[in-house]
């Protein structure tokens, strides 16, 4: 049973390096965004798989802080690409937070 | 009775294998990133459900039960909620509005 | 070939190729956000080498608090000026970067690998010591007793860390609300995500806490989480970062290192040495240090997150 665990392990994580080099590559920051959304299931899923084949204690108290983070993660990336989206002519930042401030 | 739990977590986790094998190909072959974003939340998420299904008999404690359901239940609420944020910042509500970023520009052909 | 070799030469050549990836990504936040990822990785691989200590501590503090400064920063920067900038490396420089990194990396595999069977190591010798400290997990045992006095270093430093991040405010901005958190147009889903993941982060965060006695787990983790969860809502609007000149927030910051060096001290008198625990006193004063070094270090984290004070922009939309 263990070394079935381990080899769905080995599969998911396939799955996810195949993810990641899609999602790595796209070519605006809107793609790259997912990649944490994606580390946080698939890679949870491999985390369990192997944590549960070899027996180890406190695999689950870290996925729970990997899928914490990894929505924690995806907010930041959220946030993280509107102040930079890379086109000069965009207004910056407090720029724009102070245009939302009169309009609010 | 662990034959047949030991059968149960075969055929839930190689389930739960196949439909990252399906989300990882939606992520390689969708043409835009909206259709992207579903390919993974939808299908990743429904996989990690099933293993997490699946590894429940395999442990013994009762805690350890409601850890495994917590990561899945964790993992749907952010999942669905963060699907919807990075949905926003794809295609921001207002973006008809928005003149120097187009995301209609249509889907880079790669 | 076993199914674990498998893992673990596969999750190696995951995280051999994000690296790479990170290395020659084009733009600063493509970088960022691998670099995220990658510490994700590095958890998995730390639990593979049996540290799950360690990459609790990875996942929170290496990936979660340090990837959101490092998205700030390359938000800070024009596009393309760490790659475009005068003063930036040229191509031999970073060549010859790369080597030396690898030279580095090839010595450090060489000396593992020629490591005698069984290594040599402590842990015997930690583990006959471990019961007078009446903890279960070593780990929280060396940190929290054997080698305290490296504990109490470890977080008294993060106060000054905090000052000089306060000291870049401009003279204007001095003493008011950090100011350079990001904000969304106000977001629904977002404001969802603020007000139901903070309760279960909050638990999680003082469960890693407790559990860390016996358990994987301790007051880095736990607080790590609670910091990450308090800048989840700031950054949602729901809540505005405290004041810089809070008198509230700066006893608060300090509560956790001076009950340490309290307790350490008093330790000279009741038990013959600085940050000694007198018999059958250990677990409770350990857990009394760490509850109130969980509250300090939460509030340290997420206030070097937030950033600098700067000048008050009152936004009539987010609350008090």
């Amino acid at each position: 049973m263990s070394e079935f665990l381990l080899s769905a392990a080995v599969f998911v994580l396939a799955t996810v390096a195949l993810g990641l080099f899609r999602v790595l590559r796209g070519p605006r920051d809107a793609d790259r965004m997912l990649a944490a959304q994606l580390l946080g299931t698939g890679g949870v899923a491999a985390l369990l798989l192997f944590g549960v084949a070899t027996a180890q204690s406190g695999v689950t108290d870290l996925a729970v802080l990997l899928a914490l983070l990894a929505a924690f993660a995806s907010v930041a990336f959220v946030t993280g690409a509107a102040r930079d989206s890379g086109d000069p002519n965009e207004p910056s930042r407090d720029e724009v937070r102070g245009a939302g401030d009169d309009a609010a | 009775m662990s034959l047949a739990l030991d059968l149960f977590t075969l055929v839930a986790v190689s389930a739960g294998a196949l439909f990252f094998l399906a989300g990882a190909l939606g992520l390689l072959r969708f043409p835009d990133t909206l259709s992207r974003l579903h390919a993974l939340t939808k299908a990743d998420n429904l996989g990690l459900g099933l293993v997490v299904l699946g590894l429940l008999p395999q442990v013994s404690s009762p805690l350890g039960w409601i850890g495994l359901i917590a990561v899945w239940l964790l993992a749907l609420l952010s999942g669905a909620t963060v699907g919807q944020l990075l949905a926003e910042a794809v295609r921001p509500p207002d973006w008809s509005r928005q003149a120097t970023r187009s995301p209609e520009e249509g889907p880079p052909r790669d | 070939m076993t199914s674990a070799l498998v893992v673990d030469g596969l999750l190696a050549l995951l995280v051999l190729g994000l690296a790479l990836r990170v290395t020659f990504a084009r733009t600063d936040y493509g970088s960022a956000v691998g670099f995220m990822g990658y510490g994700l990785l590095l958890a998995l691989v730390w639990v593979r080498l049996a540290a799950v200590d360690v990459a609790l501590t990875e996942a929170a503090v290496g990936t979660g608090l340090t990837g959101f400064l490092l998205l700030g920063a390359a938000a800070r920067l024009a596009p393309g000026e760490s790659f475009d900038a005068p003063g930036a490396p040229g191509f031999g420089s970073r060549i010859l970067v790369g080597l030396l990194c690898g030279v580095v990396a090839a010595g450090l595999g060489a000396v593992v690998l020629s490591l005698p069977d069984p290594a040599p190591t402590l842990a015997p010798l930690v583990a006959e010591n471990l019961p007078p400290t009446e903890v279960a997990n070593p780990i929280t045992g060396v940190l929290m007793a054997h080698r305290a006095v490296d504990t109490l270093l470890e977080t008294v430093v993060l106060i000054p860390a905090l000052i000089g991040i306060w000291s870049l405010a401009s003279d204007s901005g001095w003493g008011g609300r950090p100011g350079s958190l990001p904000l969304l147009r106000s977001s629904g889903p977002l404001t969802l995500l603020a007000q139901v993941l903070p309760p279960f982060g909050i638990l999680v965060g003082i469960h890693l806490v407790w559990v860390g006695a016996d358990e994987p787990g301790g007051k880095f983790q736990g607080a790590a989480v609670l910091a990450a969860m308090w800048v989840l809502v700031l950054v949602a609007g729901l809540r505005r970062p405290p004041a810089v000149i809070g008198q509230r927030l700066r006893l608060l910051v300090v509560l956790g290192p001076l009950v340490f060096l309290g307790i350490g001290i008093a330790g000279i008198w009741l038990a013959r040495a600085f940050l000694a625990y007198p018999e059958g006193w250990a677990k409770p004063l350990i857990l009394t240090i760490e509850a109130a070094l969980t509250l300090s270090l939460a509030l340290v984290l997420g206030m070097i997150l937030a950033g600098p004070p700067a000048v008050d922009r009152s936004d009539p939309k987010v609350g008090p």
